[in-house]
């Protein structure tokens, strides 16, 4: 297959950057999108040019490390896949592929098509965690835990944080990442002990960092690869308001309303 | 607290404080629509014109007013603020057009809820500034006479057809409006949200049909 690319190049955070256009040839239909953008960057570096940045690592759907706005959508035009589960027989012949990093005020490109979303990560020290003691294992099963909170748990655990859905968001929001986080906590017995703590304490640092407001267009969720529902974002919602109003007032720290 | 502006407000306040404020117009617009619709009585403007004068004299109402102009300011402010915030948060933007799936008409709520503002500019030129004093009302037509005002202003096409137009975009507004309003409070639930966004449409289908109704009856039938 052949195909015209129009690559979003940087060289570093401060350059201004723009489209590039490459032609791709003799792609197999069965090679990945990064084998395909592989293939590209062995005959820049053979004319002695610089190769193409992009973030990737395991290369099968879980770590969150891909990224790539394609022709306008975040993991390309397949449904709940990864750019690194995309394969080129998704394209049209001789099709022109759009290239470009994900696009939002807190996530700034470093170089090319890499995004520093280290803003992900400030979220995630915030609260998006369980405070355990260490000591010796407890006994399996010694908190029990309801089947459906556990699999609501688990589909809100999905979420690899990749941030698809901030760069597909038409107001940049971090809402179904945070969701998802919220959530997964909010529901085990084990999360539940911090959860208005955390609820707010995640939130807050979400605005801090520039993040959109949610206005409810849900292109997150048609864009996630791990098809997080919006359902989670009323649940941040709902626990995030109930912390508000009934939570005591903490003695360390106060939050903004 | 460090790379961007500190907050009076939370994010997720202040688009609930928005969607409350949205959803208490929601419900006065059932009740405008109401009085509006004894336009249609074949009466000579009787029952329209009683409600109008309980609606002008109660005081009650003259309180709950003031809420609503309360309401419709914050709504807006929030909505125009939360808009530009979310502009801000991509400086640098996409080269190609987004192609995601969005639920209709979300990504058009402000430019929507300007021409429903352009529209209540006018409306209140039209009535309400007339009724308090501000504007001479048009000749031989009594202050506080809404029938014969309404009958004069809709016996104009062009009036009539601004009407329609900004009824439809309140319509487009609505259809987003009320479902969202919902999850913004939380109230989002496999079991019942599918509920929701039905009643979100009829809602929008009613209330901005409702109005329109109002012109098109003088326009075909009178
Ligand atoms: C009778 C008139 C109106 C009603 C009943 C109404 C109702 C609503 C409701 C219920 C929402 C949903 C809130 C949410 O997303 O949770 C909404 C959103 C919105 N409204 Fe209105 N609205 C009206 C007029 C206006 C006007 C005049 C403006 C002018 C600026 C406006 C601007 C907006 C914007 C920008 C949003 C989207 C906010 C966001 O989610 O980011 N609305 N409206
Ligand atoms: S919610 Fe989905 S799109 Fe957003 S970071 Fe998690 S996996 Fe990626
Ligand atoms: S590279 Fe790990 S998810 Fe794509």
């Amino acid at each position: 297959m052949i195909f015209t690319l129009k690559i979003w190049r940087q060289k570093n955070a401060s350059d201004k950057g723009g489209l590039v256009t490459y032609k791709a040839e003799d792609i197999s239909p069965d090679s990945s999108f990064f084998e395909m953008l592989d293939q590209l960057n062995q005959q820049l570096i053979a004319k002695g040019e610089d190769p193409v940045a992009f973030d990737h690592d395991c290369r099968e759907g879980i770590c969150g490390t891909c990224s790539l706005y394609i022709n306008g959508r975040p993991h390309g035009p397949l449904k709940g896949t990864t750019t690194c589960q995309l394969h080129m027989r998704s394209f049209r012949n001789g099709e022109t592929i759009y290239v470009e990093p994900w696009r939002c005020g807190a996530f700034p490109v470093i170089k090319d098509l890499i995004v520093d979303r280290s803003a992900f990560d400030t979220i995630i020290q915030a609260g998006g965690y369980v405070s355990v003691n260490s000591g010796g294992i407890p006994d399996a099963n010694t908190i029990p835990v309801p089947k459906l909170d556990a699999d609501t748990a688990f589909d809100a655990a999905a979420c690899i944080g990749c941030g698809a859905c901030v760069a597909s968001c038409p107001n940049a929001s971090a809402m179904l990442f945070v969701g998802a986080k919220v959530s997964h906590l909010a529901l085990l017995p084990q999360g539940r002990v911090e959860a208005e703590h955390r609820v707010q304490k995640m939130v807050a640092t979400m605005d801090s960092l520039g993040f959109g407001n949610c206005s409810n267009t849900y292109a997150c969720e048609a864009e996630c690869p791990k098809e997080i529902a919006v359902t989670n974002i009323a649940r941040m919602n709902r626990e995030f308001l109930a912390a508000k109003i009934f939570a005591e007032k903490e003695k360390q720290i106060s939050f903004t309303l | 607290m460090d790379r961007s502006e500190r907050r009076t407000l939370s994010s997720i306040t202040g688009k609930v404080i928005m969607a409350l404020a949205g959803l208490f117009l929601v419900v006065f617009l059932l009740v405008h629509l109401g009085i509006n619709l004894l336009l249609l009585a074949d009466d000579g403007g009787r029952a329209f014109t009683g409600a109008a004068t309980f609606m002008a004299t109660n005081p009650v109402i003259r309180i709950a007013e003031v809420v609503l102009f309360g309401g419709f300011l914050i709504h807006m402010m929030f909505g125009v603020g939360v808009s530009i915030r979310n502009r801000r948060s991509r400086p640098v933007r996409y080269q190609h057009k987004s192609k995601s799936e969005t639920s209709p008409l979300s990504k058009y709520m402000l430019h929507s809820g300007i021409i429903v503002f352009i529209f209540l500019v006018l409306h209140f030129i039209d009535f309400y500034f007339i009724k308090v004093g501000l504007v001479a009302p048009p000749a031989g037509i009594e202050r506080h006479d809404f029938y014969h005002r309404s009958l004069l202003l809709f016996a104009d096409k062009g009036y009539s057809a601004v009407y329609l137009v900004g009824f439809l975009f309140l319509g487009f507004h609505l259809n987003h409006a009320v479902q969202a309003a919902f999850q913004t409070i939380g109230m989002n639930h496999s079991k019942y949200i599918d509920g929701i966004k039905v009643f979100s449409m009829l809602y929008a289908i009613i209330v901005a049909g409702g109005f329109m109704t109002i012109p098109l009856w003088f326009i075909l039938f009178r």
